[in-house]
């Protein structure tokens, strides 16, 4: 039971991060249909962002929440920015080709990013500066939570629910929920639907990037390549949640950890990345518009 | 009629080409010339320092030789190939050292898996492959050609084995292994089967998980959940790292176990603190009072400007090795030794007879005087040496024990 409450823990706290990454994927998808395969190398750079920032800031000599806010902040900052520039100049000049001409665009932009990684960060892992004191809390029965594994919990949840309200509450947030409906009709109404697009690409690669930050306090190695698996897990998690749907993406995240840890606890760790394809294939066959999604039939 | 330009460029030839009538005279009586030996290995990628270790230990053997004047008045080259910590990737870079450098000996690489992919390219060709540091036993069997200087992992498992049961006082293991990596799966069985059928210990769980993977906490819970005294951890430094702090995080306390695939700078500076109390084999120990051992150190030291690893001594000793030999084939045999000049490389059948007799030569070396220990091949032309455990105290390594074969 013990063993169980701890494997638990375990899994929250990688669903949690797959539900941040998963957001970004199916935010983008729900606006152009697009599948944003460059959303993991985004991760990945807002993790280097991470660590420039806490070099420079010298947190892991003297750590405060203060600078690990700041941190955060400048890793969102400039993974906005980056996923800016990538629609801007990547997928705006395609976005009226066709879809797969897109989603080629997309794998090229990934593979820009990963090995462009390599030339400049060099494909060494390096050791990200603990940006917070790692302290281990007993919940009791031998079951242990670290801090940083209930600030990466908090902090997801915290960015989901400033992300919901942004979505529902704001006219930005309402222009995007109309262009995702339809995006001619919301052109026709005068919806500056450019802008919105450049809106929702900063939204979701500011989230990757917090995703990148906070699994660098799990697994402070970091590398030019560690946004791939995780990057295709949380596209999994957006499928399995309802691509397209912001709390089917969170729910789809947090089966994805679960599912994962546990494999790895109870089955073996060979098949860590077969169950997130074992998932993908079985939501495919039983539910193809995924848990939370709606069935919507598809005019041919 | 003739041009004054014709004339002019008649003047000019003409010394030049009685210069070189000298020059292919001179060669005759073997001065100058190259040879050109390839070191391969993981410049970039998640195990680098393996590679720079390697490359740089090769590096200053070779250097000293050439300035010494070379072997019989040839100098050294050494052509430098990157396997991005590859298997694939090493097949490639040892084609390419083999048929587009036509070097006459490999040097690398370090870890088993890539060694493995290598030694049957270096065996077809007949190309001489001393690999510094790979101990899984698979790697010489793969040819007569194959050698290493490092002890193979039945002795390193059965040494960790030992000391845990013996010196630490355990009877209760884990194990935690890399199952993409055959050194890791090697080193595993053997840590095993010492442990549990000699020292009468048991293994109280074994848990894997892959090279690149970022979390190891589903495993460590799982290892957690039945007691171990200690939990052996046969990876690389990269995931041995991230596995000691998220062990510390989990609260396990029981000490990780290793062995030389530890050895890197990066080890400290990943794992840190979680990594006080932690015990690994290695081939020498940097505390060592072997004058050997501590004049190589401050050799390296003040050419590179940082402090040589185990990796780094194998691999000036896995150098020096093929330049002994190299020195003794030009004693014993200086036709032979003249066709693996690097100017002779078209005469491939020359060249490959030579080869043959090199290794022969290598093969046969008695007490080789390395810095990691004397060097003696057995049968698989693996070298009997002793193993030194490392123990991780206050962030610095310290020599524990020293375990004969």
């Amino acid at each position: 039971m013990q063993e169980f409450l701890q494997q638990l823990v375990n899994g929250i706290t990688w669903g949690s991060v797959y539900a941040l990454i998963a957001l970004g994927y199916t935010m983008v998808y729900g606006i152009l249909r697009l599948i944003n395969f460059a959303h993991g190398d985004v991760f990945m750079l807002g993790a280097f962002f991470a660590y420039y920032a806490a070099t420079k800031l010298d947190v892991a000599m003297n750590p405060s929440p203060g600078k690990a806010i700041l941190v955060l902040l400048i890793s969102m900052v400039g993974a906005g920015i980056v996923g800016f520039l990538i629609e801007r100049f990547a997928y705006r000049p395609v976005r009226n080709s066709s879809r797969l001409t897109a989603l080629i665009t997309a794998i090229g932009v990934s593979l820009l990013l990963q090995n462009g990684g390599i030339l400049v960060f060099g494909s060494a892992p390096k050791p990200l500066p603990a940006i917070i004191r790692v302290q281990n809390i007993d919940l009791g029965g031998g079951v242990t939570v670290t801090n940083a594994q209930l600030i990466i919990i908090a902090v997801s949840l915290i960015l989901m629910a400033v992300l919901r309200w942004f979505v529902l509450s704001t006219r930005t947030g309402k222009a995007m929920r109309a262009v995702s409906f339809n995006r001619d009709a919301a052109i026709l109404m005068g919806i500056p639907t450019d802008k919105i697009i450049s809106v929702t690409f900063v939204l979701g690669a500011a989230l990757a990037a917090a995703a990148g930050v906070l699994v660098g306090l799990l697994n402070p190695t970091i590398s030019p390549l560690m946004g791939i698996m995780p990057g295709l897990k949380a596209f999994v998690a957006a499928v399995v949640g309802g691509i397209g749907n912001i709390p089917g993406a969170v729910l789809g995240g947090l089966i994805m950890g679960l599912a994962e840890v546990m494999v790895v606890g109870y089955v073996s760790s060979t098949y860590r990345d077969a169950i997130a394809f074992v998932l993908l294939i079985a939501i495919l066959l039983f539910r193809p518009s995924g848990l939370l999604g709606k069935n919507q039939a598809e005019k041919v | 009629m003739r041009s004054k330009l014709d004339r002019i460029v008649v003047a000019l030839a003409l010394p030049l080409f009685l210069a070189g009538l000298v020059a292919t005279g001179g060669c005759g009586e073997s001065k100058g010339g190259t040879i050109k030996v390839g070191v391969y290995g993981s410049l970039t990628g998640t195990t680098a320092t393996f590679g720079q270790s390697t490359e740089n230990g090769a590096r200053l053997a070779i250097e000293e030789i050439n300035a010494a004047g070379g072997i019989g008045g040839k100098q050294l080259v050494m052509v430098s190939e990157d396997d991005q910590s590859k298997a694939e990737e090493a097949a490639t870079a040892v084609q390419k050292l083999i048929n587009q450098d036509r070097v006459i000996a490999l040097i690398g690489e370090v870890a088993s898996s890539r060694s493995l992919a290598a030694a049957p390219i270096a065996q077809d060709a007949g190309v001489i492959m001393i690999s510094p540091s790979s101990t899984n036993p698979e790697v010489t069997k793969k040819g007569n050609f194959i050698f290493r200087t490092c002890f193979i992992d039945p002795f390193q498992g059965t040494v960790m084995a030992k000391f845990a049961a013996q010196n630490l006082g355990f009877k209760r293991v884990a194990v935690l292994k890399d199952v993409k990596n055959d050194y890791s799966v090697g080193l595993a069985k053997f840590f095993t089967e010492e442990f549990v059928d000699r020292q009468g210990g048991s293994i109280t769980g074994e848990q894997a998980y892959s090279e690149g993977d970022a979390d190891f906490r589903s495993q460590l819970t799982a290892l957690k959940a039945n007691n171990p005294e200690a939990i052996f951890v046969p990876g690389y430094y990269t995931e041995v790292g991230s596995i000691a702090i998220q062990a510390k995080e989990l609260g396990i306390n029981a000490p990780l176990l290793g062995g030389d695939g530890w050895v890197s700078d990066q080890l400290l500076k990943i794992g840190g603190a979680a990594l006080n109390g932690a015990y690994y084999s290695n081939h020498f120990a940097l505390d060592s009072p072997d004058t050997t051992l501590q004049n190589f150190l401050a050799r390296y030291k003040t050419k590179y400007g940082a402090q040589s690893d185990a990796i780094g001594g194998l691999a000036y000793d896995a150098t020096n090795l093929l330049i002994d030999g190299l020195k003794r084939l030009h004693t014993s045999d200086p036709a032979a030794f003249e066709a693996l000049d690097a100017a002779k490389a078209d005469d491939a059948a020359a060249q490959k007879a030579a080869r043959a007799k090199l290794r022969d030569l290598i093969n046969g070396v008695q007490a080789f005087p390395g810095v990691t220990g004397a060097i003696t091949f057995d049968a698989d032309r693996n070298p009997v040496k002793p193993a030194v455990v490392i123990k991780i105290e206050d962030g610095v390594e310290k020599f524990a024990a020293s375990i004969a074969p």
